[in-house]
């Protein structure tokens, strides 16, 4: 197995903050008091005059960023996942949305990688409440460059973008040429099932950390003799219909991974597509209708079932095997 | 009330070697908003105020203690642990998977704990319903919530200021540690409260200034927000955080950070030295005379 380096997914949006702050005086950067944990300190010491502390109130902090948004500015508001999908959701819906406002949000500390700090702090349902919303697009990155990517595209990006990264240090697979496109599922290893005559086993359509996690899980099923295409399904309104369609005509079996709830998130997404545009066989991965709780994050991804084994035996399942 | 005081603070010097006990232990925690409101929790739980049967912790004549500051878990963890609702042993386990004391608390694990907290502003407007059930349901007992002073920066806080005002729930009393520090910074730079005091009288409420880490001025500001009928009342603690513990206090940066091996016993010596202690030490009580400092502001 090839040896990565780990950086925090948070180091990306910060380094993309401040690029952007550099580069467009129109760039706002709003904290809720959690600045040293998004990395929005950084923005706060270089660029202070792009930077706002609204101290613990989220739903004051959206409401100014929406303002902001109609005179004009990029605002990016950044606190933890649970409390900026969750305290502010009205706001999101009513003001933010509804108004198609060009308002960025970043989701920090989201999934189980809060480890220690328990239930009340890991987001395991905000993919689920950001992506029902009309209007939103919402990404989940891998690993902290595609966090940047992630971060400087939603800039340029019309409209409102949920942006959606966890706590840990994880291993950084994407290099800086890796392509990211919002919208366009990313083909990691496997058969490229969007070109014509290629064909698979089993795809598998992971994000965050779990994309790491899947291609583990498909080397694992090569050495059986079981072959999956993996792909970083990152952005997962809109989805890439395109690559699901590709993927449900030629793979037997499409797992989905992710590091949320099984009920409407990523896999959630992608059934609700295919069982009507091209029903397929599939398995979700992902947190099964319960609260985390503290832990290590290796404890709990072991508990709640979130490791390459668990995709490799649900692909083997669903194939028979 | 030497003698009272003494015995409290002896309480207090236990609780916080606790608090920073487990979180040096486990690696991981918020000290600094545990050690600033010691006195006001242990004033309440040892210094007769609060009615509650460690041996039956469901008992339906308690009162309610709602924490509203989720982070200051390890304060409720180590006076329930000390009051007799399970074993100090538990403490050792704080934010390991499975523990009955997690990383924010979850109240159904937990004997003794009213209501889980881990999200800023939410436990004022719980307080002012359970108000509202014991006042329906005959119960006379009083319902106590603590808040940080950086959650009041929510707005949903002042929605609960508003209704316990509106409803004259005078069996709601609210906790505010004034500590002056939040996460990044102080409460002054980032959103200031203005005068406090006078923010909640506009609002109807009672308030109670008091010093939040003399213990018998707290259970003197109890007593007296007990007696006053007709609107909610605010205890307003000035405090310290971090307090009694030299390199925490007042540095937002222990907000969220656990000691490590030889910060821990540095923390534990100055605990044990009674670090900000002695004044209470050297003076001399006398306890006819001894009136509480705490300011009423009447409706
Ligand atoms: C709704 C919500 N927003 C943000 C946080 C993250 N957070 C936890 S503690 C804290 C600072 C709290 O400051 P304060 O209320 O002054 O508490 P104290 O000083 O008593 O520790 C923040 C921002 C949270 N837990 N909940
Ligand atoms: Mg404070």
């Amino acid at each position: 197995m090839k040896e990565y380096k780990a950086v925090p997914m948070r180091d990306g949006y910060g380094n993309a903050l401040l690029k952007l702050c550099a580069a467009d005086p129109k760039v706002m950067v709003l904290d809720a008091d959690v600045a040293k944990s998004t990395r929005t300190d950084w923005i706060k010491k270089e660029y202070p005059d792009h930077f706002l502390d609204m101290g613990i109130s989220e739903q004051d902090m959206v409401g100014t960023a929406s303002g902001m948004a109609l005179g004009g500015l990029i605002p990016f508001c950044s606190t933890y996942g649970v409390f900026l999908a969750g305290r502010a959701w009205d706001q999101i819906r009513t003001t933010v949305c509804y108004n198609n406002l060009n308002v960025k949000l970043g989701g920090a500390h989201a999934g189980l990688s809060v480890g220690r700090d328990g239930a009340t702090h890991q987001a395991l349902e905000d993919v689920a409440i950001m992506r029902v919303l009309p209007n939103m697009t919402v990404v989940v990155p891998c690993d902290s460059l595609e966090t940047e990517k992630a971060t400087l595209a939603a800039a340029a990006y019309p409209g409102p973008v949920y942006l959606r990264f966890g706590r840990e240090a994880v291993p950084v697979i994407t290099d800086e040429d890796t392509e990211f496109e919002i919208g366009r599922a990313r083909h990691v290893s496997g058969p490229e099932l969007r070109n014509a005559g290629e064909i698979a086993d089993a795809a598998i359509f992971a994000n965050g950390p779990m994309v790491r996690e899947a291609a583990i899980a498909a080397e694992k099923l090569a050495a059986e003799g079981i072959t999956a295409a993996v792909y970083d399904l990152h952005t997962v309104k809109p989805l890439d219909e395109e690559a699901l369609l590709a993927a449900a005509e030629s793979a037997k079996v499409i797992v989905t991974a992710e590091e949320h709830q099984l009920a409407g998130g990523m896999g959630g997404a992608v059934s609700e597509f295919l069982s009507v545009r091209h029903p397929v066989l599939m398995r979700m991965i992902g947190v099964d209708d319960s609260f985390g709780e503290s832990g290590s994050p290796d404890q709990l991804y072991d508990k709640y079932g979130l490791r390459a084994e668990n995709i490799a035996a649900a692909a083997r399942g669903a194939l028979g095997r | 009330m030497t003698e009272e005081r003494e015995r409290l603070m002896a309480i207090c010097r236990q609780v916080r070697s606790d608090i920073v006990s487990m979180i040096g232990k486990a690696g991981s925690g918020h000290p600094g908003g545990s050690l600033s409101a010691t006195e006001l929790v242990c004033g309440l739980y040892f210094g007769g105020i609060l009615k509650y049967r460690p041996e039956d912790p469901e008992w339906e004549g308690r009162d309610r203690f709602i924490l509203s500051k989720g982070h200051a878990g390890p304060l409720l963890y180590s006076v329930l642990a000390r009051a007799g609702f399970y074993s100090p042993d538990e403490m050792q386990h704080l934010r390991e998977l499975g523990s009955i004391l997690q990383g924010h608390p979850h109240a159904e694990r937990i004997p003794g704990f009213e209501c889980s907290a881990g999200s800023l502003g939410q436990g004022l407007s719980v307080a002012n319903g359970l108000a509202f059930a014991f006042r329906r349901t005959g119960h006379p007992g009083r319902v106590y919530c603590l808040m940080g002073d950086g959650e009041l920066q929510e707005g949903s806080v002042w929605e609960a200021v508003m209704t316990a005002a509106q409803h004259h729930l005078d069996n709601v009393c609210a906790l505010v540690d004034y500590n002056h520090v939040q996460l990044d910074d102080t409460v002054e730079n980032i959103k200031a409260l203005g005068d406090l005091c006078e923010k909640f009288t506009d609002f109807g409420w009672n308030a109670i200034e008091v010093d939040g880490h003399d213990v018998i001025n707290v259970v003197e500001a109890y007593k007296i927000a007990e007696a006053l009928k007709g609107a909610p009342t605010v205890i307003i603690a000035n405090t310290v955080k971090g307090k009694g513990v030299s390199y925490m206090e007042g540095d937002p940066a222990w907000h969220g950070t656990a000691p490590n091996a030889e910060q821990l016993e540095r923390a534990l010596s100055d605990i044990a030295g009674g670090n900000g202690f002695e004044k209470y030490l050297e003076e001399d009580y006398d306890s006819e005379e001894e009136a509480p400092e705490g300011e009423v502001s009447p409706l």
